[in-house]
């Protein structure tokens, strides 16, 4: 089996975020960036199952500037084999992105693609829906288990009332959730022998991929700062705040 | 709770703005050492010390380790930690390629000591022990003890002590009385009481390995009498397997004022069996190779400290409401403002900030300059080097310990009485950073070094690669749009160290005492000198930086700022170490015992 893996370069999850002053979005000059974890969580995945003996193959692919090449280099260092990272500055909105992986996929022929549910600087949990969709591939998303069973793919998914399992044929796409692994640190030899393994640069119009974006963001601005509490003295003084302030009850 | 994050982009700053880590990679055999891999390596080395080791340090301090007839365990979490931090490679980053190492340069090893004494000095003290036992194997075991040791050494499995200090004696090491018998099969017997042995018993390894210092049969009772001696815990079969237990037991542990989770070992060898390192008698010369590179780390650990203590001040100090401005109310919707608005907190965080930042330059740079003298192709690039290591490893050893404990103690109380309390974790690093003063030859001891072995080593040529580039930049930066307003006050201050150098040579030589006696002001006035030439070099680097619009702005701007302070309010430390210094030694020696 082959495997791909999507990975994204944004805003490491220990920093802060600022918005630009002139709120057009958020900034991100000489702030530290890393892989978003929901991703790392996808390659540790693929790794195991390399391990496990189920894979053959990783290939992980980023879509985003130059420098996202360190990104991938620590999925390279993580155990991936090769990396194509699809070169663009601008940002790219999930519909374009599904689109380019569907490209890598024509181009690749992986039987299964992994990526993150979604990536915590936009939030927008759509990209794999949108690639397994333009595929015409099943789709297990929001994993927290994933086991090969025969020649399908049994996904365990976190959904609102608590966990449903779904049987899929392969080729397939898989988003992960928090809880289907923790990833693992990348050992020294590993990050030496990172640097060896192939990376390939490319376009999206490599993939007659039109990437301008659809939608045009009026403004950015911080959520509000978030009142200091107060103490009350009594239950009487809660029950007359819930009902006369708060409005609750 | 204290908290932990790696400085990365300090440690970028200095490794690319400042020197060129670039450099190292042109080194044969360490082409792999680029810039983007040592960054890359440090990164997830980052991450280790921050999510691995750090959450160990406070409960590591307060459970210690614990001993159970002759058995040490090592706080909850250790074992853990250390198998993580071994299957990943880190004990081996810097050990030799033909001997199972990564084969990278000191200077990565430098900075990731650095994290890792700031996230949890004592978890660090175990594989760095075991890296001076690699060391002292490597420079100067047989092949057989190399081939048979250190692979193990180097992945981990196994780790290391050095087994100097006996209860009668610690700086004196030529009193040892640890007896060593020879056997007909070429080994020896060893038979004496070890005592301080840091990581000497514990539970992370499989095997512990003992470098011993002890006396063969007729040997001087000075230390040209003293040979070195590999003590394994378990002997080792011919197959590299682990065998029988040797006859070297931990009879207790100590209780101390910190580094709790570093078992510190009482260590009874019982004619354990010990192969010979190095030459009969050169034990102490072997032993230093290892020493110079162990108080480099000392230095380091010194460093680390300082900087994860300022770290925790600074955030508390921005958080901590206390008081209105002198000159106006700064957060008018709280109940006062933080007390970093006031100046003698900043006076406190700006000296921790410039020390650090500086004696993170000079430990820098004297990893790149090791990493030189080891492998560059020219001989005289080689030495100068070496000569430069040599000179600056008492100085980082004695000034970056002492400035850890002043910096300690200084964060502690920015905290007020809440430093002073065990939960805020602010005190641990006061009583950690103690030892580092202490251990490895007392900061006393390396001011004795600076002077009586450093100072006229070869005519002064030590000295010379130290004076000689710093005469260079003052004279070459005396119109610098940046620095140049600060050459006059810093060539002054080396003019001083010039002549307190002068000094203590003269009157040294006729009277060893005047050597003694200004040794400790000498090797302080290096140190402040030393660290205001680092706070220059970062200040230019800064410069070039916003001259060219390169990076962030507000972060090279700092660096100006911080080098102001240095220069303004640290630097004039040395005045009053020169002064003394200038007094001599009568002032010491005239009084008698008998009126103390
Ligand atoms: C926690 C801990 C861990 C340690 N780990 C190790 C270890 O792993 N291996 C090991 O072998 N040892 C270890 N030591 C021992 C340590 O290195 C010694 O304690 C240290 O070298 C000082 O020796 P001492 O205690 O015998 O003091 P002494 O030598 O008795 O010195 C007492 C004082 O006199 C001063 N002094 C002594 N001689 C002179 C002189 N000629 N001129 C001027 N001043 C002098 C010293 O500076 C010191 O202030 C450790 C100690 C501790 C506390």
């Amino acid at each position: 089996m082959k495997i791909l893996v999507a990975v994204k370069r944004v805003l490491d999850y220990n920093v802060k975020a600022r918005v630009k002053s002139d709120q057009s979005g958020v900034d991100l000059s000489n702030v530290k960036m890393s892989m978003n974890p929901f991703c790392e969580i996808a390659v540790e995945e693929a790794v195991r199952m390399k391990e496990k003996g189920l894979a053959e193959e990783i290939i992980t692919v980023s879509i985003g500037p130059s420098q996202a090449q360190e990104t991938l280099r620590t999925s390279l260092a993580m155990g991936a084999d090769r990396s194509i990272l699809i070169e663009i500055d601008e940002n790219v909105e999930p519909l374009a992105v599904a689109k380019l992986l569907k490209g890598v996929v024509e181009k690749e022929s992986p039987n299964l693609v992994i990526m993150g549910k979604q990536s915590i600087d936009g939030d927008n949990n759509q990209t794999g829906q949108m690639l397994a969709a333009l595929l015409g591939w099943g789709q297990g998303t929001f994993a927290s288990k994933v086991e090969k069973d025969g020649d399908q793919l049994k996904v365990t998914r976190e959904v609102d009332g608590g966990l449903e399992t779904v049987g899929l044929k392969l080729p397939a796409v898989v988003t992960t959730d928090l809880r289907l692994n923790e990833p693992r640190y990348a050992s020294l030899p590993n990050i030496m022998k990172a640097k060896k393994k192939p990376l390939d640069t490319m376009a999206p119009s490599d993939f007659g991929v039109d990437v301008s974006p659809r939608v045009v963001t009026l403004k950015v601005t911080e959520p509000p700062k978030r009142e200091a509490g107060i103490k009350v003295e009594s239950v009487e003084q809660l029950v007359d705040k819930l009902q006369n302030e708060a409005k609750v009850i | 709770m204290p908290q932990y994050k790696a400085p990365i982009e300090n440690i970028n700053f200095i490794l690319n703005d400042v020197f060129n880590v670039e450099d190292v990679a042109k080194l044969e055999g360490y082409e792999e050492a680029t810039p983007d891999m040592v960054e890359a390596i440090i990164g997830e080395g980052a991450r280790i010390c921050e999510d691995v080791l750090f959450p160990l340090n406070q409960s590591g301090d307060q459970e210690g380790c614990t001993w159970d007839d002759g058995v040490v365990t090592t706080p909850k979490g250790f074992k853990e930690a250390y198998d993580t931090y071994i299957q990943n490679g880190w004990t081996s980053m810097v050990a030799h390629p033909e001997y199972g190492g990564q084969g990278l340069p000191q200077i990565v090893q430098v900075v990731m000591e650095e994290m890792i004494c700031s996230a949890n000095m004592s978890f660090g003290m175990y594989p760095g022990l075991s890296k001076g036992a690699y060391d002292a194997i490597y420079m100067h075991g047989s092949e057989q003890l190399k081939e048979t040791y250190l692979p193990k050494l180097a992945e981990g499995t196994w780790s290391g002590t050095m087994c100097l200090t006996e209860p009668h004696c610690g700086t004196d090491l030529g009193q040892i009385k640890t007896k060593a018998v020879p056997k007909d099969d070429g080994s020896y017997e060893i038979t004496g009481t070890k005592i301080f042995i840091s990581a000497g018993e514990h539970d992370l390894t499989e095997n512990i390995l003992h470098l011993v210092l002890a006396k063969l049969p007729g040997a001087p009772d000075t230390t040209r009498g003293i040979s070195l001696f590999l003590v394994p815990k378990f002997n080792v079969k011919s197959d590299g397997t682990i065998g029988d237990r040797n006859g070297i037991k931990c009879g207790s542990i100590e209780h101390k004022m910190g580094i709790h989770a570093n078992a510190t070992c009482v260590m009874n060898l019982d004619d354990a069996k010990g192969f010979l390192v190095g030459k009969p008698n050169e034990g102490m010369k072997a032993m230093f190779t290892m020493m110079n590179m162990a108080r480099l780390a000392v230095g380091m650990q010194g460093l680390g400290l300082a900087e994860i203590a300022y770290q925790n001040a600074l955030v508390y100090a921005k958080d901590r409401l206390q008081g209105r401005g002198l000159d106006g109310t700064k957060a008018p919707d709280k109940p006062a403002d933080p007390i970093i608005v006031h100046p003698g907190v900043r006076l406190e965080l700006l000296r921790m900030k410039s020390v650090i930042e500086a004696g993170r330059a000079l430990t820098y740079y004297t990893g790149i300059r090791e990493d030189i003298a080891h492998k560059h192709p020219d001989a005289d690039v080689r030495q100068e080097a070496a000569d430069w290591v040599a000179l600056m490893t008492p100085v980082i050893k004695a000034h970056l310990t002492d400035m850890g404990y002043d910096i300690a103690t200084r964060a502690m109380e920015v905290y007020g009485g809440h430093g002073f309390i065990q939960e805020w974790g602010m005190e641990q690093y006061v009583r950690d950073v103690e030892i580092t003063k202490i251990y490895e030859g007392t900061n006393g001891i390396q001011a004795l070094d600076l002077v009586g072995r450093k100072m006229g080593q070869n005519t002064g040529r030590l000295l010379r690669s130290f004076f000689h580039p710093v005469l260079e930049f003052i004279d070459a930066h005396k119109d610098h749009a940046e620095i140049g307003q600060y050459m006059e006050a810093f060539g002054k201050s080396v003019s001083k160290l010039q002549n307190a150098t002068i000094t203590l040579a003269t009157k040294g030589l006729k009277n060893p005492l005047e050597a003694g006696a200004g040794a400790k002001d000498y090797l302080k006035m290096f140190g402040v000198i030393s660290l205001g030439y680092m706070q220059l070099l970062m200040a230019k680097a800064a410069h070039e930086k916003i001259e060219a619009g390169a990076g962030d702005p507000k972060f090279y701007d700092a660096k100006l700022k911080c080098c102001r302070y240095y220069i303004e309010r640290v630097l004039p430390e040395h005045y009053s170490a020169y002064h003394a210094l200038l007094t001599g030694a009568d002032n010491l020696m005239a009084l008698s015992e008998d009126q103390f």
